[in-house]
């Protein structure tokens, strides 16, 4: 007999996690808790500005009032928000003159990961902003960068020297009231990125950074921020593995994108988090907000790689307020053993001729829940407004679950809006199709995944789906040849 | 005559007569539900395109029994069951009953048998059904014996007259083993002005039974309605229902089908043209909980004027349920400025051998399909209504009882200017 489901779903179950190690570098923490002292003690650990301060309080304040929300198809146990310690650095926090400055361990860790620094600035040519826990440590061709006047720098770097542009655009697009985790995040973020794209520039290299939860009981609270100002474009990477822990931790992001006329923005995704293992203990909590806005014939581009995470619970949006202005959302969600995932997008139809395409593809496997959610909101004066769904789910195991929730609403006679979701397991006449012609059932199986994703992997660039397809076989392992 | 207190968590002042007794245990945990549970909000997500205050701000009353002058019933060979204001009608209804169907008006049961009819309710705990059960004006039970084939259609008439008038109606439809049956349920105004119908249905088709229901709405469009239907099926089974809504003011149904046999098939298909303010809310569950089972849900729209069409399917494949089909549609046209649609269809899976699907499309009539026909003669107007024909046809298409395709085409031609045909 060659390769057969019940193999693979053996094999699916005893597929553990292979980035999990920690890197042991001191760091400098806030006391555990939460509450308007802790959110003085970071703000003037960075040395904030009063007005960002401000904005933390306000933040805190109404976050106080809100409750956490629970609509969404996921089980999980509340994180004790008093648990948490709401800053860690690395201790050594002085900028580093060269890469051999860096501390070995941590290149170690680059090494692990598969994203050597060196290999990257050598062979690639991308710049990567990397964030260990919460502080950026080595950034890379700043200074190419800075000659073409695109600002790619952390978010701390970027209060102080450009809070001109932080304080006219942090918000805008999620504002702090938009939910429970924002509001959060607002209150505490610790950093992230900051990217601006000057008029008319086009990014020469795709601009990355990895995010890294590392110290064991932190939340990780980054917020990234990327404008693109008028006619330029820049396409950027955003990829997370972390190491393995047996608490649940919690990491509730903000993206906010901002393309103004005539902008693109692309942002992929590749997210690795520690799924828990295979009794479903541990793993992280990815609560995100993400969301972009495009201003005239601009073009906002969401492809996100999903396979870590306990329970994921994000949707990156759209609001295509400008006329012409386009949205994409390009997502593979991959969940196994008892993951949980909840994503999907909204697509907002403000702007005349505006155009929108979801395209998403779920497997489940193991005894985990994949539920794809979506909204496509066409308004009164979207004329000629445009939308393309397809939402297919893989059903890999009988004890794992797909569902799909759209959200269709109309308020203008002349969109056209399709949707189109299907679920099914891998056919077998499929299976029995490449049997015949040879093909291992192993083989068969890693084909038609493969294809059935390749919608979405073919949007990655190519520096990203080397590791977006690494990262879809060791979450299917023994299924992805 | 009890009336529905200001200060309960309902906040609403109807005057409901509670001289008629459906399941006194049942009515006690009704009212203690109405005691306790706010009438839904838009915040509600199973009430999230729908707003309910013009029901709840209403003054409804029920109504004693009133005769009507006028006849009803489509196909004057089917056997009728006429309701005016929620209260049976003897003298328009039929007298005599084909071997092997039981039609009785509720108020005609025995308490006891009527008790164990009661038990049967499904979600008591519904706002909307725990007020018909509170406050039942009559309704019908309809039994079809063991491998009989009633050939007549059995006409549920309902007939709303007056102004503010409530009437909470509750049928029990059961088909036995290998019989079959055809029901029509039509729901019609006379007169009437701001009355609110409520009805809970309770069906259940057993093995090898094949069920029909045909519902056409057509009441003034000042009357709102809220339809619950419960079905259970057995193996074998074939149910099939086509909703049909043509006019009415807020139009809410709710669609529940339990399949808990094996080999059953499943037809759900609606229709819905709109125009002025109407509001029509579909709301379907199919819940496959055995395997070996196909589902299909057409539902297609056309609105007009500020009109606001909702649909929302929603497909449950149990654990274990393997080897299930099932597919969902649901197409909409508008056809002005104003005209909404909101539309959320719905697959929750736990079984992996299935083949489930669903699609939605939302759009407008194609603008060189209407240049061909125009450039061959026919006029704009006779274009469109060729083309939303075609769109909508696919529908009625489904539906096998003649007098209730003529019925729709009258309504098409009286109230939209349409000739199909």
């Amino acid at each position: 007999m060659g390769y057969t489901e019940n193999d693979l779903a053996k094999d699916l179950e005893n597929s553990e996690y292979k980035f999990g190690f920690t890197t042991n570098i001191e760091s400098d923490k806030a006391p555990i808790g939460l509450n308007e002292d802790i959110i003085r003690f970071i703000s003037a650990k960075k040395n904030e500005p009063e007005w960002l301060l401000e904005f933390r309080l306000k933040s805190f304040k109404i976050w106080q009032e809100m409750t956490e929300p629970n609509w969404a198809h996921i089980h999980y146990n509340k994180p004790d928000f008093q648990a948490i310690s709401y800053y860690s650095a690395p201790k050594q926090t002085k900028k580093y003159e060269s890469w051999d400055d860096v501390d070995p361990e941590m290149k170690a860790t680059m090494a692990k990961l598969g994203i050597s620094l060196e290999e990257q600035q050598r062979l690639t040519g991308v710049a990567v902003d990397f964030v260990m826990d919460s502080v950026s440590v080595a950034t890379s061709f700043k200074s190419k960068l800075k000659e073409l006047g695109i600002i790619f720098c952390s978010f701390s770097e970027a209060v102080q020297e450009y809070p001109e542009l932080i304080q006219k655009y942090m918000g805008s697009v999620v504002p702090v009231t938009d939910n429970f985790y924002a509001a959060l995040n607002s209150a505490v973020f610790t950093d992230g990125s900051f990217c601006y794209i000057p008029k008319g520039v086009r990014c020469p290299m795709e601009l990355s950074t990895y995010f890294r939860i590392n110290e064991a009981n932190t939340g990780q609270f980054e917020r990234t921020l990327v404008v693109a100002d008028e006619g330029s474009y820049v396409s950027y990477l955003e990829g997370c593995t972390a190491p393995q822990r047996d608490e649940n931790q919690l990491h509730a992001a903000v993206v906010e994108l901002i393309a103004l006329n005539d902008a693109e923005i692309k942002y992929s995704t590749v997210q690795n988090w520690y799924p828990g293992d295979k009794n479903g203990d541990g793993g992280v909590f990815n609560f995100v907000t993400k969301r972009g806005i495009c201003e005239r014939n601009a073009k906002i581009s969401w492809t996100q790689v999903e396979t870590g995470s306990a329970v994921t619970w994000k949707y990156p949006s759209c609001i295509l307020k400008g006329d012409n202005s386009i949205g994409e959302f390009y997502s593979v969600a991959v969940t196994n053993n008892y993951q949980q995932a909840d994503t999907g997008t909204k697509m907002i139809h403000l702007g005349k001729n505006t155009k929108s395409t979801i395209i998403s593809k779920g497997i489940s496997a193991g005894k985990s829940h994949n539920s794809y959610r979506g909204l496509v909101q066409i308004h009164k004066n979207a004329q000629n407004a445009r939308n393309f769904s397809q939402c297919d789910s893989l059903l890999m195991t009988d004890e794992c679950g797909a569902h799909t929730f759209p959200y269709i609403e109309c308020k203008n006679p002349s969109a056209k809006i399709e949707h189109e979701a299907t679920t099914s397991k891998i056919g077998e006449d499929q299976i029995f199709y490449c049997l015949q012609r040879g093909i291992s059932e192993e083989k068969a199986i890693s084909l038609i995944v493969n294809g059935y994703c390749k919608e979405v992997l073919n949007q990655l660039p190519m520096e990203f789906a080397v590791e977006a397809q690494k990262l879809l076989s060791i979450s299917l392992e023994g299924s992805v040849g | 005559m009890d009336v529905m207190e200001k200060d309960t968590a309902t906040q609403v002042n109807w005057k409901m007569n509670d001289a008629f007794i459906l399941n006194q245990s049942l009515r006690n945990d009704a009212l203690a539900v109405l005691e306790n549970t706010a009438f839904p909000t838009t915040r509600t997500e199973a009430w999230k395109y729908t707003r309910l205050t013009k029901i709840k701000n209403a003054s409804y009353q029920t109504t004693q029994a009133i005769e009507l002058t006028r006849t009803v019933g489509l196909d004057p060979n089917a056997i009728k069951l006429v309701f005016v204001n929620g209260h049976f009608n003897a003298a328009l209804s039929s007298k005599s009953l084909p071997d092997g169907l039981k039609l009785i008006p509720l108020s005609q049961m025995d308490p006891a048998e009527l008790m164990a009819l009661g038990n049967t309710t499904e979600n008591p705990e519904e706002l909307f059904t725990a007020i018909n059960t509170a406050y039942t004006t009559d309704g019908s039970y309809l039994h079809v014996s063991a491998k009989v084939n009633i050939e007549p259609t059995i006409e549920l008439i309902h007939v709303s007259t007056g102004e503010q008038h409530i009437s909470n109606i509750r049928h029990f439809i059961t088909v036995e083993a290998f019989s079959k049956a055809a029901v029509v349920q039509h729901f019609l105004s006379e007169n009437a002005t701001d009355c609110f119908c409520n009805v809970v249905t309770e069906i259940a088709v057993a093995k090898n039974a094949h069920l029909t229901i045909d519902k056409l709405q057509e009441a003034a469009d000042s009357n709102h309605f809220i339809g619950t239907e419960n079905v259970k099926q057995q193996q074998d089974s074939v149910f099939t229902i086509n909703t049909i809504t043509l006019n009415g003011g807020i139009v809410r149904n709710n669609l529940n089908i339990k399949v808990a046999g094996s080999n059953c098939e499943t037809n759900l298909n609606g229709a819905y043209i709109l125009k002025g303010n109407q509001h029509v809310d579909n709301h379907t569950v199919v819940d496959h909980l055995v395997a070996h089972c196909n589902s299909n849900e057409l539902y297609k729209g056309v609105i007009d004027g500020k009109a606001t069409a909702v649909f929302n399917g929603k497909v449950f494949v149990r654990k274990d349920a393997q080897k299930i089909n099932a597919f969902q549609s649901n197409g909409n046209v508008l056809l002005s400025d104003d005209a909404t649609v909101n539309s959320k269809p719905e697959l929750e899976i736990y079984a992996d051998d299935v083949k489930c699907s669903h699609g939605s499309t939302t759009g407008q009539l194609d603008e060189e399909a209407i240049f061909y026909l125009r450039a061959r003669g026919i006029g704009e107007h006779a274009a469109k209504q060729l083309m939303v024909g075609a769109f909508v046809g696919e529908v009625f298409e489904k539906i096998e009882n003649e007098a209730f395709l003529n019925r729709i085409n009258e309504i098409l031609t009286e109230r939209f200017s349409w000739n199909i045909d």
